[in-house]
């Protein structure tokens, strides 16, 4: 294995042989690799590959079984995150851990200020802020509570957090996650640029596109093993793919799309979204039989509203729903189950799934009460049960046991489960917000592959992804929402990616006459 | 030092730091006996003993862990379900006064009606007055620990209203007391003789009840699934609303038939001092039990063991029967860290 930190100055940062255990499982096996000054290095990886407890690791929240970490020379104290933060280690979590009711600038200095600070710190905090807001390319209101940013603006004060530290070396892991394609861009010229001011970065993500758009070097891991380090320039991304998952990865199969009848349409419909951040006025959309209709755009910009108006989650307060031609009345998230629409979250964790109850009873939630589980009020286990067994053998589902909490799944594995769970039963109308976020290749091409199943038998599918490159391989037809509005639906041979990335930014809408969005045909 | 989780809880953990939480429990009620210069190993003999070192002392024991178990039951129910019932003391009176308004005379049934009545207009008036809590929550956003705490209260100043006033016993030569119900409305003792009464085995009927509904009922589902995660259960299409007013239902039900219980089983007839605080006591019960209802009923009688032992105790060892507070306490903290210990795995760096 290539060491490349081998160079006058000496390494940032060294991990030596890093093994962790937890019981049987090796979550890391004997890592050893160096990230030299102003280097970018992506760890890549599917989900449970090892990255997220490597960086635990290196930023102490766990202790290795053996093997050390050493930051500018000096060996680091296990299991101490505040030897890593005075060393310069910065981490920008998956899940962030931002404080909800406080403003973005006070999030900022949480745990820097003194106990008493007098209004001048404050200021000064604001100036470096807005300072490195600026050199960053990140921007965010640093008056704005934490509670009411989309999770896209939550991750860039994380990330300004960790530098409002004076990182020297920073750790992102899963940072696109949540991003936009351009986000997602000028994150990685945002990196590149504080690479080259001697900011180290090491990013965790299992999307090669953008491994290969943003780092110089790529230490691929797999089960725990480094199985791979190469320069940028000297590999490809199918190379990074083979040695990701051990295998080749499977592409989903699209057959021309064969679009029936109007099978839900929102007709003029006005919504506010929760908390009353988002408005969409006058919306109309249809979906049709046998068809992926992908809708792009940056997230928080009315898609979780659209999302919601067909989970059942938010009434709409002018137009209608028509469900098959016949306008909804009382409409609730039952009785969107009850019209057949399958739905899977935007948040499989706030809403897909309820992480501290099993397998079993996580299955059987949205069908708890029809006949095959339920009779007068009891509950048939055993017909939960085995519904959750044969889900589990059918998508696919890494788990000991039905018994099992949710809450001890990877993300790839609950969302089979939701994906499982909403699919049964062929329904005819598919909502699946972002539903490949966060999964690993090989979870990706397999939800994936199951729309454009379920597309094929004849359902109207509505797919809400902020991945373009995700509506533009699956969908049939692709609409971008920005600031609220919807564009024309376009045939996906009609589309260009610079028409969706100006629709994306907000440009277009008049000067195409789709001034809101006319009907959808 | 970090806390780590740790994937299968090993017997040896399941067992061992409850152990452990047990032995820290009694170091340090042992150095207060101490302080208080009496032996630990005496004192903690009296306190078995005094909690079931006889036939008497374990009826005595069952007695006192009745209302717990209904007040627990109420707590594990509503906690289950995050409906915080901070007010189960209320709605325990608030079955009491129920009991006594019926129970005095005013419906003149043999008891085998009587009694179901009396158990229903008990359990109907302690679910009303958790259900307006509820509903304020769930209108408008209002905070339910606040307002059952408050109840607590107002429900108190009521009754003591009533006893002053219009249920004042005009046989109680002034004592602000209720009449006696009639023999009707009486439960029956389990021994004759002895103060164990039928409201035992009710408690107990409640318990493998409340079991039933949480485990094996759609509505126990749909009360887990929201306390769990309320916006997946609505997303799942579960009304939370109802599942909430439900809860609140069932919960206050369960302690006003605590108090129908102590009336109609026990005292007889209405008094200030009806209740020893079973209402927040029913909070330590729940939580020791995990909220799960047979455990409750196991915590109930632990519980009940150690007051009705330290009273036996501080009457012959001269020390305060308060040392059944700090115990009963202590267990809960250690027991809440052995809980969380089994569950994880301290790194000491």
């Amino acid at each position: 294995m290539g060491r490349q930190g081998k160079d006058e100055a000496g390494p940032v940062l060294r991990l030596s042989d890093i093994t962790k255990r937890f019981g049987a499982l090796a979550a890391n096996e004997a890592i050893s690799f160096d990230l030299a000054e102003g280097e970018v290095i992506a760890l890549l990886g599917e989900n449970g590959a090892g990255k997220t407890t490597l960086m635990n690791i290196l930023f102490g929240h766990y202790v290795a079984d053996s093997g050390e970490v050493e930051a500018f020379g000096r060996k680091l104290p296990p299991g101490d995150p505040k030897a890593a933060l005075s060393a310069g280690i910065g981490m920008v979590h998956q899940h962030f851990t931002l404080a909800e009711q406080m403003s973005v600038l006070d999030n900022i200095m949480l745990g820097t200020e003194p106990l008493l600070a007098f209004r001048s710190a404050r200021d000064a905090a604001a100036e470096k802020l807005a300072r490195l807001s600026a050199e960053s390319g990140l921007a965010v209101d640093p008056a704005a509570k934490v509670s009411a940013l989309t999770v896209g603006e939550r991750q860039r004060v994380e990330i300004l957090k960790a530098l409002y530290r004076d990182a020297r070396i920073l750790i992102l892991d899963e940072p696109t996650a949540v991003l936009t394609p351009t986000e997602a861009q000028s994150l990685f010229s945002t990196l590149r640029r504080l690479a080259e001011r001697g900011l180290s970065v090491i990013f965790i993500s299992h999307k090669l596109h953008e491994v290969i758009a943003a780092a110089s070097r790529v230490i691929v891991l797999r089960g725990g093993r480094v199985v791979g380090e190469r320069r940028i320039e000297e590999t490809s991304a199918a190379e990074l793919a083979s040695l990701m998952v051990g295998a080749d990865v499977p592409q989903p199969a699209l057959k021309p799309a064969a679009p029936g009848r109007n099978m839900l349409t929102l007709e003029h419909v006005t919504a506010q979204g929760p908390g009353g951040r988002i408005r969409v006025e006058h919306i109309s959309l249809s979906l049709h039989a046998g068809e992926i209709t992908g809708m792009a755009g940056v997230s928080g910009n009315g898609q979780s509203v659209i999302a919601g108006l067909i989970e059942g989650m938010i009434t709409p307060e002018q137009g209608r729903i028509l469900i098959d031609g016949a306008p909804v009345t009382r409409w609730t998230p039952k009785a969107a189950l009850a019209s057949g629409i399958a739905r899977i979250p935007e948040d499989r964790h706030a809403t897909g799934m309820i992480a501290d109850m099993n397998v079993t009873e996580n299955v059987i939630s949205e069908r708890h009460d029809e006949a095959r589980f339920s009779r007068s009020g009891l509950i048939n286990w055993r017909a939960a049960r085995d519904f959750a067994l044969k889900l589990i053998s059918a998508y696919d589902v890494k788990v000991p046991a039905p018994e099992t909490r949710v809450r001890l799944l990877s993300g790839g594995n609950m969302q089979k489960l939701i994906l499982g769970r909403a699919l049964d039963g062929a329904p005819q109308v598919i909502i699946a917000n972002q539903p490949t976020r966060g999964l690993d290749v090989g979870a990706v091409a397999y939800v994936q592959q199951r729309l454009a199943e379920a597309r094929d038998r004849g359902a109207a599918i509505l797919l809400i992804s902020e991945d373009l490159d995700e509506v533009l391989s699956l969908s049939d037809r692709v609409i971008v929402m920005s600031g609220g509005r919807l564009s024309r639906p376009m045939a996906r041979s009609d589309v260009s990616i610079a028409d969706v990335a100006a629709l994306m930014a907000g440009q277009g809408f008049e000067a195409r006459g789709l001034e809101r969005n006319a009907d959808a045909a | 030092m970090r806390l780590e989780p740790v994937a299968d809880a090993s017997p040896s953990r399941l067992v061992g730091y409850p152990a452990l939480a047990l032995a820290a429990t009694l170091a340090v009620t042992a150095s207060l006996v101490m302080i208080a210069g009496a032996d630990p190993l005496a004192v903690f003999g009296q306190v078995i003993k005094g909690a079931a070192g006889s036939q008497f002392a374990l009826l005595e024991t069952l007695t006192r862990a009745t209302p717990l178990i209904f007040t627990g039951l109420a707590i594990a129910v509503a906690f289950r379900a995050r409906l915080w019932n901070i007010g189960a003391e209320a709605q325990l009176y608030m079955g009491a006064v129920a009991t006594v308004l019926l129970g005095t005379g005013a419906l003149p049934l043999p008891a085998p009606i009587l009694i179901p009545i009396l158990m229903a207009a008990a359990m109907l008036a302690g679910a009303l007055l958790l259900l307006g809590p509820a509903l304020m929550k769930m209108r408008f956003g209002v905070d339910e620990v606040v307002t059952t705490l408050l109840l607590n209260f107002i429900v108190l100043l009521f009754v003591s209203y009533l006893l002053e006033g219009p249920l004042k016993d005009p046989m109680g030569m002034g004592w602000p007391q209720s009449p006696r119900v009639i023999a009707e409305a009486q439960l029956p003792r389990l021994i004759q003789g002895k103060r164990l009464h039928f409201g035992f085995v009710l408690a107990i009927a409640s318990a493998v009840i409340v079991w039933f509904i949480m485990a094996k009922t759609t509505l126990g589902y749909r009360m887990r699934a929201v306390g769990h995660n309320a916006q997946a259960a609505r997303f799942a299409g579960i009304p939370v609303n109802r599942v909430l007013a439900m809860t609140a239902l069932l919960s206050g039900g369960l302690a006003a038939l605590g108090g129908f219980s102590e009336v109609a089983g026990l005292k007889g007839n209405l008094t200030l001092d009806l209740s020893a605080g079973y209402g927040m006591t029913g909070i330590v019960v729940a939580m020791l039990a995990l909220l799960n209802p047979l455990g409750v009923v196991v915590s109930a009688i632990f519980v009940a063991g150690i007051f009705v032992g330290a009273d036996a105790m501080s009457r012959s060892a001269g020390v305060p029967s308060y040392i059944a507070d700090v115990m009963v306490a202590t267990a809960l903290l250690t027991m809440v860290a052995a809980i969380m210990l089994t569950r994880h795995r301290i790194r000491w760096r």
